[in-house]
């Protein structure tokens, strides 16, 4: 490494170390930041000599790349950016901390993918989904997929690892040389309808889509989930025991087991690691409170809050919306969940926007109570579980209530 | 209403034009229908559809460009809303979908026909019109003010054939001045997505104008009222 990517990657580790002393956060962002001022090289030259995944995607990258990290680390070291800091700051932060790694497993923002890809130069990129996230700022969905296309144009030698389930990553992802598709299913169709290379209709029936208009069509996944378990190209089926909650896990699993194997590791050697994984930056994690086990769960936009009423228990739930900068200013998506499957259940709203939720859960036939506070929430349910579903500064605040969980 | 007394409600084109939220302006009718007792149907009619032209209220959502102009092609291949128009049927449209009922606009750099049912045009604007919308609505529809969010690059210009909707005084609306558009039974607005969940007097107009009673029983609007109060707030603050 050249002096100034030294200097700058130690200036680095030293910034992302006092930040956390201050207890201004883990550091994970303002170590890069200063490292990418000193030497705005720093990644590549960080990621130079390692065998590098990126995993990208609108939703479950966090999570997968936990999995992925998890799977991959059969092998040795892995450095990872395991907070959830997803841009080019937060990558350089976490490999100058990791020091000299094998592997990296980096979890990318979709809109950062091209940047990543062209300093990083990994063997292994993972396209996971797209859909409508904050659209009041974020790209346009068929836009995204269109970056997606051609910055991998860009690195054919890239092996990528794909979605069979959603359309608009196998149209990105489709020009590329060497792709091994997963299904990890879509519950989300919403932003698939028209074809992304001709604009015709897109069918489908039971897992499959095709085209009415033109070629593209679900290609034969080589990974797929199963009963509780995932099955291999070679058709062996490996039983997963996860404490993540959900069948979107077990398509997260299998997604990280197909990242590692292209790595050299095998299922077998990898599914047990795989279960070591207990919480993802305070997701899915698990707190007992006056008798009640709370259990936190996020949910960004329409595709993940389907995605968490698939993993919560049929318990008294408490929602929690807010609609600050790192939201989306926007809360119109609530009338693209359909709440129903929490009929039945005690729900609790609560949040800064919990007026645009209750407006949405009245027309929805969803039953609520409007609490002031997290606290109140917990008085109001009996002992027993609690799930807690709350977009992102909302999953915040209630961490931060909750003394920071991890 | 159609022959039966049912209140038919089609929204047109959920495949092209379904940004953000847009169901909510047809589940908001049919169930402040129902709850006055007036059976209502609703169907949503994919592009590759033929439109119905009897039915009571179309809805029009919002799109990214693509699908804008290839549901301006359609609708203008199909014929159908222009019919249900000509027979008196009731439209309402948000964001892109407002943008159809004009004579042109834009997507992707190009000039699209619109569909030419108001007297307007719409092009591009200097900037993004980005975050809450609102301002005091026509006097001669007898609302309370709009409040919405807006998200679009477009700008809207009014002939002389076609009304505002509202007066602007938070976002930018068609052109920071005026908000919206309406004439007859049409009304098109920039307020995006589920724009009558913070609207509901508006669901309640095309109600009224679908049915033709002069009114309509009180709703219990509370969790309406709080969110419009907490919104105008939040905006009258900024």
């Amino acid at each position: 490494m050249p002096l100034r990517a030294k200097v700058a990657s130690s200036v680095s580790r030293t910034a992302a170390a006092l930040s956390r002393a201050a207890g201004r956060g883990d550091g994970s962002v303002i170590g890069g930041w200063i490292g990418l001022k000193i030497d705005p090289d720093l990644l590549a030259h960080l990621a130079a000599g390692r065998a590098i995944a990126l995993i990208s995607g609108t939703n479950g990258k966090t999570t997968t790349t936990r999995l992925a990290a998890a799977a991959v680390g059969v092998l040795g070291p892995v450095a990872t950016n395991g907070f959830g800091a997803n841009m080019p700051t937060g990558h350089t932060s976490a490999l100058a901390k990791a020091g000299q790694t094998p592997y990296a497993v980096l979890e990318v923002d979709e809109h950062y993918l091209a940047k990543v890809l062209a300093a990083t130069e990994p063997r292994v990129v993972a396209l996971l989904n797209l859909s409508r996230d904050q659209l009041d700022r974020a790209k346009e969905v068929a836009m995204m997929a269109q970056l997606w296309r051609t910055a991998l144009a860009e690195h054919p030698s890239v092996h990528v690892v794909a979605n069979a389930d959603d359309p608009m990553v196998v149209w990105a992802a489709a020009g590329s040389p060497a792709v091994t598709w997963f299904s990890a299913g879509q519950r989300w169709h919403d932003d698939s309808w028209v074809c992304p290379e001709c604009g015709s209709p897109i069918e489908r029936q039971a897992d499959q889509w095709w085209c009415t208009g033109c070629s593209l069509r679900r290609p034969v996944p080589q990974w797929v989930v199963e009963d509780d378990g995932v099955v291999d190209p070679r058709g062996a089926w490996h039983k997963i025991s996860l404490q993540l909650p959900g069948r979107v896990n077990l398509g997260n699993a299998a997604t990280a087991l197909a990242v590692a194997a292209q790595f050299g590791v095998r299922p077998t050697d990898a599914v047990s690691r795989l279960s070591t994984v207990a919480s993802v930056a305070g997701r899915y994690a698990q707190v007992v409170r006056d008798g009640r086990n709370i259990r936190l769960l996020l949910a960004k936009n329409p595709a993940s809050w389907l995605e968490a009423f698939d993993m919560a228990d049929a318990a008294p739930t408490l929602l929690s919306i807010n609609a600050r900068d790192p939201d989306g200013l926007d809360t119109s998506w609530l009338f693209d969940v359909d709440f129903s499957p929490l009929r039945g259940r005690q729900v609790l709203i609560t949040g800064d926007r919990a007026y645009d939720l209750a407006v949405r859960l009245e027309v929805n036939g969803v039953p609520f109570q409007h609490v002031r506070t997290f606290v109140e929430a917990v008085k109001l349910v009996p002992p027993g579980r609690l799930e807690v579903i709350a977009n992102y500064t909302a999953f915040q605040d209630i961490r931060a209530e909750l003394d920071r969980v991890l | 209403m159609s022959s039966d007394s049912t209140i038919s409600i089609v929204w047109i084109y959920p495949d092209l034009l379904s940004t953000y939220g847009d169901r909510g302006n047809l589940l908001i009718l049919a169930r402040r229908a129902a709850l006055r007792g007036l059976p209502v149907r609703t169907l949503e009619v994919r592009s590759d559809q033929p439109l119905p032209t009897n039915a009571d209220i179309y809805l029009l959502g919002g799109g990214e460009d693509g699908p804008q102009a290839l549901a301006a092609q359609r609708l203008i291949a199909d014929g159908g809303l222009h019919r249900a128009v000509a027979q008196g049927s009731v439209v309402f449209a948000v964001c892109a979908g407002y943008q159809l009922l004009g004579g042109a606009f834009f997507a992707k750099g190009t000039q699209y026909a619109g569909l030419d049912l108001l007297d307007f045009r719409s092009d591009r604007g200097p900037t993004r019109a980005v975050g809450e919308l609102g301002g005091p609505i026509d006097p001669r529809l007898g609302l309370p003010p709009l409040t919405g969010f807006e998200n679009h690059g477009g700008r809207t210009h009014l002939g002389p054939g076609v009304s505002p909707l509202a007066r602007v005084s938070t976002g930018i609306g068609n052109d920071g001045t005026t908000e919206g558009a309406w004439r007859g039974k049409l009304l098109g607005t920039y307020s995006h997505g589920p724009a009558l969940s913070r609207n509901p007097a508006i669901a309640d107009l095309l109600l009224r104008w679908a049915t033709g009673y002069d009114s309509l029983p009180p709703l219990d609007d509370t969790w309406s009222d709080r969110l419009r109060a907490e919104r105008m707030a939040a905006t009258a603050a900024s």
